[in-house]
């Protein structure tokens, strides 16, 4: 078929610049929620520009006009068939996203738990097996030293070791344990190798320092320590974890005969909430961990500190396990 | 595998449509990158020395400040701009690109979240060598992020429709004194050698002029190529001139 080219534009350009206008509108508004003669018509110019793109397709010697046309099929193909919801921000919803994407992948958790353990139960064997590996399992300068040495020397000291640098090191906590959590994440993309290692290492080194403490009989100093900041940062990183074992799930997909898009699809608003979770009680943990954690007996007595960490654990647990049951 | 990779992603609607979406090279997403990467650090020394001013009052704070806003920036420059900018940051806008869903629909702030978080794996081990290759590897020029996120980058098309009678104004047209041939030119004429010269029309006025006259002319004798108008019909145009009658015919504007 040829068409008179001219003369189809100038019929067709008020319905195209309908659609354009219509669609500009509720790009700017994603929540607007059109009144049923709107999305009739919205629904009439989408037709009709598909009609007039297709009849292009027959003479399609005229590659901007095919472009333009392109765009505003695609555009309003778009607004209509997209089922899923316009993202609202509200503060409400966002957090008690958080632990029912936590509870419907509990799984996925599980095994980021246990492989934690499983480098903890490594970091003790390796340990038990010869001290000397200390070096190699703890490549920290102030963990190198022999837990009783430590702990007399912190314990003793009569000045504050991070007068003046607190805030600092606080905000430096926070970004990195950030950055390993969106790690832990992102490597499930490497169909959840790459999180499965780092979160063994993780527990390996968490494993070879309470052995090395326990070991020396300082386990209330270790949890005195520990406690505090651990018992938030410690989940927060198993949360990342979990979020990039969903991402492997999901890419896997055993025994789920829905297409790898689709599952994607599926899982990416609980990774999202997931993760920035994690974030939120990444920057408490880091808060703690600078203010409170390195402060020990006679400043803060190690029972508070305990009872402190404990306190936080069972409420991180609330949180997660009962918030926002439906 | 570069045989696999498309060039464009053509999504199929139920009503039996279909539309197209010019995908980036991965060489336009690296100059895209580049200009993002230079925003970055223009945000973040421009943080710095606000840091440094406030270093005056308290220098721990400062620091602890200027820490923050560093990985906030590095971390959020992609997601903040991609979300309200409908799939575009400052490099994919000054190169004409955008992120979209790779099924058409509504772009999610999930999505975005997502393929700027998995960045990280992407520029391992450095420049975006991991991202890079998937690129390369990827049918449709994902990266990892893109993939996982189910999006894709696409080259921005002009929301406003070409003007023709820029193009091909309704002049006298002598080759449409003969019908038949101009019909038989409609017929002939491939979508791709129009769009060339659709593109040397619109673009002339930036050539020099010997390369101007050489191009037209060169067009000008493959349309002849195709269907040959008698010498009445020619004489006294230019390659130029013969061109842009020709998209005349193709468009049914002119008279005849």
């Amino acid at each position: 078929m040829i068409i008179d080219l001219p003369r189809f534009v100038s019929a067709e350009r008020t319905y195209w610049d309908e659609l354009h206008a219509v669609l500009a509108k509720l790009e700017a508004e994603p929540e607007r929620r059109l009144p049923i003669e709107e999305i009739e018509r919205l629904h009439y110019l989408y037709e009709r520009c598909s009609s007039d793109l297709s009849r292009l397709d027959t003479f399609a010697t005229e590659p901007r006009l095919r472009a333009f046309l392109e765009s505003l099929v695609s555009r309003a193909y778009s607004v209509i068939h997209e089922t899923r919801a316009p993202a609202r921000i509200r503060w409400k919803s966002a957090v008690l996203a958080f632990p029912r994407a936590f509870r419907r992948h509990l799984a996925a958790f599980r095994l980021a738990a246990g492989v934690t353990l499983l480098g903890c139960a490594f970091g003790w064997f390796a340990l038990h097996v010869d001290p000397r590996n200390k070096a190699i399992l703890m490549p920290f300068p102030g963990l190198q030293a022999p837990p009783a040495e430590r702990v007399a020397h912190e314990e003793g000291a009569k000045n504050d070791r991070l007068k003046g640098i607190k805030a600092s090191f606080a905000a430096q906590l926070m970004t990195h344990n950030t950055q390993v959590t969106i790690m832990a994440l992102a490597l499930g993309v490497t169909f959840g190798a790459g999180t499965l290692i780092l979160l063994f290492y993780n527990g390996v080194i968490l494993g070879a320092v309470a052995t090395d403490y326990i070991v020396a009989g300082q386990g209330v100093f270790l949890a005195g320590w520990l406690l505090p900041h651990g018992s938030i940062e410690i989940p927060a990183i198993l949360l990342g974890g979990q979020a990039g074992f969903i991402l492997a799930g999901a890419l896997i997909g055993w025994g789920d005969r829905t297409p790898r898009v689709a599952r994607l699809r599926a899982v990416a608003a609980d990774l999202v909430a997931i993760v920035s979770g994690a974030a939120v009680l990444l920057v408490w943990a880091g808060a703690v961990e600078a203010f409170v954690s390195q402060y020990h007996q006679p400043v803060i007595p190690y029972s508070l500190k305990i009872a402190f960490g404990l306190c936080e654990l069972a409420a991180l647990s609330f949180f997660l396990g009962w918030v926002g049951r439906e | 595998m570069s045989d696999r990779r498309a060039t464009s992603l053509t999504i199929e609607t139920p009503e039996g449509v279909e539309f197209s979406f010019d995908l980036a090279s991965p060489v336009t997403r690296s100059l895209a990158w580049m200009v993002d990467a230079a925003a970055i650090l223009v945000l973040t020394k421009g943080t710095g020395k606000a840091c440094e001013w406030l270093g005056r009052l308290n220098q721990d704070w400062a620091t602890a400040i200027s820490v923050i806003l560093y990985f906030a920036i590095s971390v959020g420059y992609g997601i903040v701009l991609e979300w309200r900018w409908h799939g575009q940051t400052i490099g994919k806008r000054v190169m004409g690109l955008r992120v979209v869903d790779a099924q058409g629909l509504r772009l999610q702030l999930s999505q975005v979240i997502l393929r700027n978080l998995l960045r990280l794996v992407d520029m391992l081990p450095m420049v975006y060598l991991v991202g890079g290759v998937a690129c390369f590897c990827s049918r449709n020029c994902q990266r990892l992020g893109d993939l996982a996120a189910g999006t894709i980058v696409a080259r921005e098309r002009s929301p406003y429709a070409p003007d023709l009678e820029q193009m091909a104004p309704a002049k006298y047209n002598s080759l449409l004194a003969y019908p038949h041939l101009a019909a038989r030119l409609r017929s002939l004429a491939s979508p791709e050698s129009v769009s060339i010269a659709v593109e040397a029309v619109s673009r002339r006025d930036g050539y020099e002029p010997l390369a101007r006259v050489e191009l037209f002319q060169e067009l000008a004798a493959y349309f002849q190529s195709l269907v040959e108008f008698p010498e009445a019909a020619r004489e006294s145009l230019t390659g130029e001139q013969y061109v842009r009658s020709v998209l005349r015919v193709i468009y049914g504007g002119g008279r005849g």
